[in-house]
This record gives C-alpha cells, sequence and structure tokens, in this order.
C-alpha cells in the first residue's frame, strides 16, 4: 500500500508531535502489568485514571449542555426552552461581550456587540427575566463568565432568591478562570493579580454557601483553539490550576475545604486515540498534583471532573456539513475519554451563531452516541490497549514537561505576564496554518477533495439588529425605577470592601439587589484595580 | 519598491486574535512591515496609526459577527482623518454580509475559510495595487 500522502514513516505522529509507531505491542506500556495496574486504578478509584466515578456512564449518562445564548433575555429563555423540549438536561449560557467585559448595553463600547454572540445581560432583572420558567433548584446551569463572573454571579443568587431557590440548591458552574482569559480567550479586564484576587473570592464565598455548585473551570479549551496542542493544552491547565490553589491555600483556606468543588474544561479535537489520552492522563496528573502537593486528605479533591467542548477551529466554512461528522467524532472521544458533560458544535458555526436546525443535530448527536451506540456499557473502554496506554503516559510526561516550563518561567501569572505561553501559542497557530496552506495537513474540503461549492444549501441564523436599541432602553426604564439612594449605597459598600481587601460577594450582592448594572458593579473594580494591557506578542 | 506598510487590528470587544496574529507573521514573512495594533482598538486608533504609520493598507479582524457596524465606524474615522488608507475586513462573514461590506467602502473582505496565501496576496495587492 502506497504511503499516506506528505509522510513518510519516520515522521508520523500525533498532532502534538509524539512519534506513532506502525504497531504497539505489550512492551510498549511501560513497567508491565503490575505497574500499569497502579497507574490505572479502577474507575472512581486513585489515581482516577479511568474516570472519576465507579459506575461512570452506567450510572448516569454525561449532562449534555449545548451552549446558548443571543439577543435579549427572552430570546435566550426561548432557545432554552427549546434546547430542554429537545431532552437536553442541563443549560449553559453563552453573554454577549459587552456582559464579559462588564459594559451595560448603552455604553459606547458595546456598539455593534450588544446580544451578537451571545445573551445581554445588564441588571438582576434581566437575569431573572433569563430563567423565567426554568426552576433553578432543578436544572443546572454552566457560565461561560470570567473577568466580571463576580458581577454575574450575584446577579444569578439574587434571580434564584426571587425564585424562592436556596443558595444551596443551586448546581452548575461558573467558568471563572481568568488565566485562560491573559492566555488566549482575551475577554480580561483587569489586570493578573487582582483578577486573580476576584477569582479567589468567588471559589472562597461558593466554598461556603453554594455547596453543590462548582465555582470555576479550569480551561485549557481556549489556549487549544487559539492554536496550542493537546500536550500543551494539558501543561496549561494544570499550571493555571495549580496558580489558584496557591492563591486560595494562601488565603488560609484548607485545600480540601474548596477543592473537590473545582472542575475543569478541555477540548476534543480529531485526534482520537491523542485526545483519549489526553483525558486520561488529565485525571492521573491532576490527582499527583492534588495529593503530592497540596495533600489533598479527601479523594473528592484529587478526582478530576470535566466539560468536553469540541474544536470550533475544526469546522471549516467549506463543505459545511462535514462538520457534522467531525462533531461526531469530537463527541465520541469525549465520552470515551470519561467526560462528565459535553458541548456539541454545530455545523454552521464557521458563520453565525447556530441555527436551531444545527444546534437540533448537536444534541441529536450527543443522544445517539449515548443511546445507540452501546459506548456507554462499561467504563474507560481503551483501558488496556497498548497504544492508548502508551500514549496517555507520553502525554502526561510530555504536560509535566510544559508544566515545569512555565514553573521555570514563575509560575502560571508571572508566566502570562511575560508573554511566555502566549508566544508558544501564536507560534504553533503559525505553524498550523502553514500546514494547512502546504496541504502536509490534510483537510477534506478545504486542501483536498475540494469542491469550490462553499456554503451552499445551509440556513444561517439570522440576528436581530434592532436588539442593541431595545436592549439599552429596557434598561433606562429599570434605572428609572430602581430606588437610587439605596442602591448608591450598595455600590459604596462594594467600593469599601473592594478597597478594604474584603471578599466582595457579599457587598455585590446587595448591589445587584438594589439594582446596580453589570457596568456600575464592574466599573467599581476598573477604578479600584486599573485595566490590562497585553504586552506585544513579538 | 520599498516595503508595503500594513496597520492590522482588532477593534470592537472581541478576543479571538488567532487569525490576525497568523496572517502578521505570514505578511512579515512575505516582506510587509506590520504595525499591529492589538484589541480592543477605537475606529479613531486605527485612522491615527493609518496616518501617523503612512499605511498603504489597513486590516481589521472581526469574529463576533458585529463585522458590519464595526466596519462603517473605522471607515467613517478613516474618512474624518483624511485618510485614503484601503480597508480589508476579515472574520467570520457570511456571503450575505461580504458584499453588503463592499458596498460600504470596505476595499478587500477576507471570510473565514481564506486560505492563508490568498490572505496574503490579497493584502499586498491593496497595498500596492500597481502590482510591484
Amino acid at each position: 500500500m502506497a504511503a499516506l500522502p506528505g509522510r513518510d514513516e519516520q515522521s508520523v505522529t500525533t498532532d502534538s508531535g509524539i512519534p506513532v509507531a506502525p504497531v504497539y505491542t505489550a512492551a510498549d506500556v511501560a513497567g508491565g502489568p503490575q505497574a500499569l495496574q497502579e497507574r490505572l486504578g479502577l474507575p472512581g478509584q486513585p489515581p482516577f485514571t479511568r474516570g472519576p466515578y465507579a459506575s461512570m456512564y452506567r450510572g448516569q449518562l454525561w449532562t449534555m449542555r449545548q451552549f446558548a445564548g443571543f439577543g435579549s433575555p427572552e430570546e435566550t429563555n426561548a432557545r432554552f426552552r427549546f434546547l430542554l423540549g429537545r431532552g437536553q438536561t442541563a443549560l449553559s449560557v453563552a453573554f454577549d461581550l459587552p456582559t464579559q467585559l462588564g459594559y451595560d448595553s448603552g455604553h459606547d463600547m458595546a456598539r455593534g456587540e450588544v446580544g451578537r454572540v451571545g445573551v445581554a445581560i445588564d441588571t438582576a432583572d434581566d437575569m431573572t427575566d433569563l430563567f423565567a420558567g426554568l426552576p433553578l433548584d432543578k436544572l443546572s446551569v454552566n457560565f461561560t463568565i470570567n473577568a466580571t463572573a463576580p458581577v454575574i454571579l450575584a446577579t444569578f443568587l439574587v434571580a434564584a432568591e426571587r425564585q424562592g431557590v436556596r443558595p444551596d440548591q443551586l448546581t452548575g458552574t461558573l467558568q471563572n478562570d481568568i488565566l485562560k482569559e491573559f492566555l488566549a480567550r482575551k475577554a480580561y479586564v483587569f489586570p493578573p493579580e487582582p483578577s486573580m484576587r476576584l477569582t479567589a473570592d468567588v471559589v472562597e464565598y461558593a466554598s461556603d454557601r453554594l455547596p453543590r455548585f462548582n465555582p470555576i473551570s479550569v480551561t485549557g479549551y481556549h489556549a487549544r483553539e487559539a492554536g496550542c496542542t493537546a500536550v500543551q493544552e494539558l501543561g496549561l491547565t494544570m499550571a493555571s490550576a495549580i496558580a489558584y490553589c496557591a492563591e486560595l491555600t494562601g488565603r488560609g483556606l484548607a485545600f480540601d475545604r474548596f477543592a473537590p468543588r473545582l472542575s475543569f474544561h478541555f477540548a476534543t479535537t480529531l485526534d482520537l486515540f491523542e485526545e483519549v489520552a489526553k483525558l486520561r492522563a488529565a485525571r492521573r496528573l491532576w490527582y499527583r498534583i492534588a495529593t503530592e502537593r497540596f495533600g489533598a486528605a479527601d479523594p473528592a479533591s484529587a478526582r478530576l471532573r470535566f466539560f468536553s467542548g469540541n474544536s470550533g477551529t475544526t469546522m471549516t466554512a467549506q463543505q459545511p456539513l462535514n462538520n457534522v461528522i467531525r462533531s461526531a467524532i469530537q463527541c465520541l472521544g469525549a465520552v470515551l475519554g470519561g467526560a462528565q458533560s459535553i458541548h456539541v458544535m454545530g455545523y454552521d458555526e464557521a458563520f453565525e451563531l447556530p441555527s436551531e436546525e444545527a444546534v437540533t443535530l448537536s444534541l441529536r448527536t450527543q443522544q445517539i452516541i449515548a443511546l445507540e451506540t452501546g459506548v456507554t456499557r462499561t467504563a474507560d473502554p481503551l483501558a488496556g490497549s497498548f497504544f492508548v496506554e502508551h500514549l496517555t503516559d507520553q502525554i502526561e510526561a510530555a504536560a509535566s514537561d510544559v508544566l515545569r516550563q512555565i514553573e521555570d518561567a514563575g509560575g502560571a501569572v508571572r508566566a502570562l505576564e511575560q508573554g511566555v505561553p502566549q508566544r508558544w501559542i501564536t507560534e504553533a497557530a503559525y505553524r498550523a496554518e502553514q500546514r494547512l496552506a502546504s496541504g502536509e495537513c490534510p483537510k477534506v474540503g478545504v486542501n483536498v477533495h475540494v469542491t469550490g461549492e462553499g456554503s451552499r444549501g445551509i440556513e444561517l441564523f439570522q440576528p436581530d439588529p434592532g436588539i442593541e436599541e431595545r436592549q439599552a432602553e429596557r434598561t433606562r426604564r429599570r434605572l428609572a425605577a430602581r430606588d437610587r439612594g439605596a442602591c448608591a449605597q450598595a455600590v459604596r459598600r462594594l467600593e469599601r470592601d473592594t478597597a478594604g481587601g474584603r471578599n466582595v460577594m457579599p457587598a455585590l450582592i446587595g448591589a445587584a439587589r438594589a439594582g446596580a448594572t453589570v457596568g456600575e458593579m464592574s466599573d467599581v473594580f476598573r477604578q479600584a484595580f486599573g485595566e490590562f494591557r497585553e504586552p506585544s506578542p513579538w | 519598491m520599498t516595503r508595503p506598510r500594513l496597520v492590522l487590528a482588532k477593534p470592537g470587544l472581541d478576543g479571538h486574535d488567532r487569525g490576525i496574529k497568523v496572517i502578521a507573521m505570514a505578511l512579515r514573512e512575505a516582506g510587509a512591515e506590520v504595525i499591529y495594533l492589538g484589541l480592543r482598538v477605537t475606529p479613531a486608533q486605527i485612522a491615527a496609526a493609518a496616518v501617523a504609520e503612512d499605511a498603504d493598507a489597513a486590516g481589521i479582524s472581526v469574529l463576533s459577527g458585529a463585522h458590519l457596524p464595526i466596519a462603517e465606524q473605522v471607515l467613517a474615522a478613516l474618512r474624518a482623518a483624511g485618510a485614503a488608507t484601503p480597508l480589508a475586513v476579515g472574520g467570520t462573514i457570511p456571503a450575505r454580509d461580504a458584499e453588503a461590506l463592499r458596498r460600504l467602502g470596505v476595499a478587500a473582505v477576507f471570510p473565514v475559510g481564506t486560505a492563508l496565501p490568498d490572505a496574503v496576496t490579497g493584502m499586498l495587492a491593496l497595498a500596492d495595487p500597481e502590482g510591484a
């Protein structure tokens, strides 16, 4: 048989560059069967390589959580109901960029961006409308929010309170991972140091009041989407996790008080075996970090749970229906890797927010894999594969090297301030694009099997151009209706607590309850902390 | 000819900068002088940089879907600054909007799916329409 185009026998590697042999045998699994058994354990048991829970999907399927949000709270509420009506099992809120960056809908900086990539939330009233008729004591909700995470959590707690739901009943996840914003996603506002304080304030507050809620999701996904490899993704995620844990334990909070509620978020892309191996390696690496560095006594503190989003950058504008197949393979990878919740990308997301048809198909992809393929019948079905175990070991070792490089640069915060990992990501992205242009990396419909038919045949989502004015007007009405004295007093308390180094959550909740806007609350932090400018990428 | 001078920027609030950084690197490799202004740059800052740097062309990248209002503001800012700098727009731009951008006065549109060499050739052609 002819060799694959562009590859000779010597240069076959995984996507992150780990050499792949033509065949694997027992000799490739380091240390023999007994050593392997120690590296694996059983599902639900240390070192959790095989999964966080003993019964895995036999006990409970993963949470099907499509990321959704656009326009006004009512429009997004309707999309939530649409998804729940088709069998989705939890919610995941996408916020527009002004909300993510702490600008109200009428702000100059918000022009053109209101309701575009997510829902516009200006007040706790908006948050209340977002969940109208959706019981927050029963539905788990994920919030992709970072720089303004404490502000948005405050509006959510007020919305829950108005539903009569207590904080200890709430389930879900706040992304609240600011380091990966500096690294890759770039929706930062304040400089790294005060940002770390806000992140830790949320986790500390939640460790007391929100026992069923994940107050952070330490995320490698965006660094991966921005261009880095699976190995770098894992190493960078662990570096961030260590930085957060050090910040929290540095406040005197015991590791076992907050660590069981830490959650993680990884990308799952198309190199199926590498992705499964990465996810297995992630659990083992976290177990080692939690026990060896932080002295975890509670096994739950060392048990990594994660959300998987499949990769938007693998989606192509050319021949967009091919993306359905890409999504299915990535979803399967997340399942074989033992994910706790999954989002599947819409086939039209190279162009627009997903249409109703596209999000339905994403959800159906998850349901077909869950219900028709039988892959859920036993935990960690690829365990013991010579190749997968070899790769799991290789990725764990290589990611540990990445972690060491970050620590040599002074840890996650210092490395980011110097732009070290940002440069790795940019360089990796450039190499990937060159491989695509040269055909070295085959992409069906893009550089092989090209037909030039473009996006013909798919219906795109049509955003509403009137949203900006409608949302700004809605907020103006709400500002007019609030008790101005009470609101000003609540904002002054937030200013005092911010300046005084106290946990900002109680004052934020008071301000949100009094009708302060996301912009007003964020401005308190802007005044106190200033804004971050990224160092040059070159 | 002298090296083409190009101003690149991310206006609006969108932080997806993978594409524009890759294009900046490729343009540099192709011999251009690239001035990358970074994230959340205002239309006025882009226009001021185009004038101050005596840019042969400017390029903006928008992946939030806000390309139409943002391109309109950047074009207005360039006009207000008296700059005749041709403007290119790249990003997640559906076909229905590519035509609308050209009608606004955008000189070149590089929608998602544009091959890297095509984006580089397109930017260099904008900078030097005579084709050196």
